[in-house]
């Protein structure tokens, strides 16, 4: 059951050892919908990776509340809604392979599940279908993740995630340091993902095609506050504002509007993808 | 883990900040020795008297060392504990056969604890003003001597020099694994001993293996860079030792005058 996840002038600071950086989020008000599929999108520092852990109860606001699904969390303790939320919510860190440390990847796969109170049979099955949601073959079930390629290991970290069967999916950059093969195949299999068990799912990207392939709504975040909350189409239709927060254009969208200028016709629509593209250039008779 | 304060440096501009390295650790260690002289209270507040004004000089809030003491605070206890309950002397007020609390031992006892506090804010004085990379080359400085007897110092500082270098990168790297745990459901400080020890598997695994990884990087970009361990080199830093530093020695003679006056010969009074 998709859930929608909503931020209520959320203010939170961030501390690491001695360095406290204040505001990390400032007075956040965001309303993600159930089911929609989320970018978030700024520069480094700006946010982006806080406003995830912030929908996970891994910081805690000091001012204002997170509210996802019937679960609130605000200042103070929230020991029960913390463990309601992390059990809805599946949290894909950057670079998850990092985080596999048992010595097999099923083990690997089955602890979240388990944290959570699912029996080991279930944990088992669950272990499978998930693995195979993720392209790998079962046979692997019984190595060692650390015997792993760094493909295969991102697929395993992103598997014990799904095992845990959440509601809401939030990933920060799930691609990143992959060839562009495993990147896309990663993208796709999160995207089929999100329609099959209807997820609610955020994710962080620095890709803006990435935006456009997948995405339906974008958020753009620049000193810890959202600036921009909008669908995909209409948030690629103004470049010059687009240039403002320095954000690029998808591959298509800027070819599009190359063509626009060189012939001076101005094409039906916004294209956000190749196809999107050809199709306007039959429809309007360039090609 | 985020409440580590030994062991980090402060970045800022005091006066104990632009000491010489070299000045700061043999003042520190000086004054370690030098605190075994204390044995009576006049001689307890004047070094107290310098402990706060060596706080005050570095321009740290003097949170930050309270925050240091912390972590170290049940052994300093439970050493003054020992100190209290086996030291014989003076009025009786509990006897409990070989056990006595009596004045003597509570007096002791609070001496003791003193010299802890003042011991680590002291080192912590050192260890927040100097940057970790200046703390070795004065280490490798002042151990050089130690070459003669054959001791690889160079080789010592250089290991020094890159766990430290690491500790940051560790701890955050701690902090991201503990993070990433939760979110899978983990709960830190719960449940039975056995429960939170096995809890601990799950963070410690993956930083070790990072930490190997790491370190097999590091090797590898140190040959390739040309490394060699057994050659005579120089140095990018150089340390300079100046009129201050010079000063802050004497500081510490003055003090040791000063404590041979005030402290009492003999024991008891």
């Amino acid at each position: 059951m998709a859930m929608q996840i909503s931020f209520d002038s959320v203010t939170a600071d961030y501390q690491i050892g001695p360095i406290r950086s204040p505001r990390v989020l400032d007075s956040i008000d965001l309303l993600l919908p159930a089911g929609s599929f989320t970018a978030v999108i700024g520069h480094t520092g700006s946010g982006k990776s806080s406003l995830l852990k912030a929908m996970n109860g891994l910081i805690i606001p000091y001012d204002g509340k997170v509210t996802i699904g019937q679960t609130t969390i605000k200042a103070g303790k929230n020991k029960k809604a913390l463990r309601a939320i992390r059990q809805k919510v599946g949290m894909v860190f950057q670079f998850p392979e990092s985080q596999l440390f048992a010595e097999t990847v099923e083990k690997d796969i089955c602890f979240g599940p388990l944290n959570f109170g699912v029996s080991l049979v279930e944990a088992k099955s669950i272990a499978r279908v998930v693995l195979k949601q993720v392209g790998l073959e079962p046979s692997i079930l019984s190595k060692s993740p650390l015997s792993l390629s760094g493909g295969q290991k991102r697929r395993v970290a992103i598997a014990g995630i799904l095992a845990m069967q959440p509601d809401i999916l939030v990933l920060d950059e799930p691609g990143a340091g992959l060839d562009p093969i495993g990147k896309r195949e990663i993208l796709q299999m999160i995207t089929a993902w999100h329609k099959e068990k209807k997820l609610t799912t955020v994710i962080v990207t620095h890709d803006m095609d990435d935006v456009a392939l997948y995405a339906d709504d974008v958020v753009v975040m620049e000193h810890g506050q959202v600036v921009k909350h909008d669908k995909v189409r209409s948030f690629f239709t103004d470049v010059n504002q687009l240039n403002e927060w320095h954000v690029d254009v998808p591959q298509a969208r800027s070819l599009q509007l190359q063509i626009e200028q060189e012939t001076g016709i101005k094409l039906p629509g916004v294209c956000l993808t190749l196809p999107e593209l050809a199709d306007a250039l039959i429809e309007v008779g360039i090609v | 883990m985020n409440k580590l304060i030994l062991g980090r440096y402060f970045p800022g501009d005091s006066w104990i900040h632009r000491l010489d390295p070299r000045a700061k650790l043999v003042a520190a260690i000086y004054f370690i020795f030098v605190l075994f002289l204390a044995n009576n209270w006049q001689t307890y507040v004047f070094l107290w008297l310098f402990t706060t004004a060596v706080i005050l000089l570095s321009n740290i809030s003097i949170r930050t060392y309270l925050r240091g003491v912390r972590p170290l605070i049940w052994l300093i206890l439970f050493t003054v504990f020992l100190q209290v309950l086996f030291t014989a002397g003076g009025e009786i007020y509990v006897d409990l056969g070989p056990i006595t609390i009596s004045k003597f031992g509570l007096i002791n006892g609070f001496y003791i604890f003193c010299r802890f506090i003042m011991i680590i804010f002291i080192s912590t004085v050192v260890t927040l003003t100097t940057k970790p990379i200046d703390l070795t080359d004065g280490m490798n400085a002042l151990l050089r001597p130690l070459r003669k007897l054959k001791v690889p110092v160079d080789e010592l500082s250089l290991m020094l020099s890159i766990s430290l270098r690491f500790i940051p990168n560790l701890l955050d790297e701690t902090q991201k694994v503990m993070d990433a745990q939760r979110a899978r459901g983990t709960e830190f400080g719960e449940g039975s001993l056995v429960k939170q020890m096995k809890t601990l598997v799950p963070i410690f695994l993956p930083l070790f293996v990072s930490s190997l990884n790491r370190a097999e990087d590091m090797a590898n970009v140190m040959e390739v860079r040309g490394y060699q361990s057994d050659v005579k080199r120089s140095t990018f830093r150089q340390l300079s030792w100046q009129q201050k530093d010079t000063i802050s020695l004497l500081v510490m003679a003055m003090l040791t005058v000063a404590l041979l006056v005030l402290r009492s010969n003999g024991f008891g009074h």
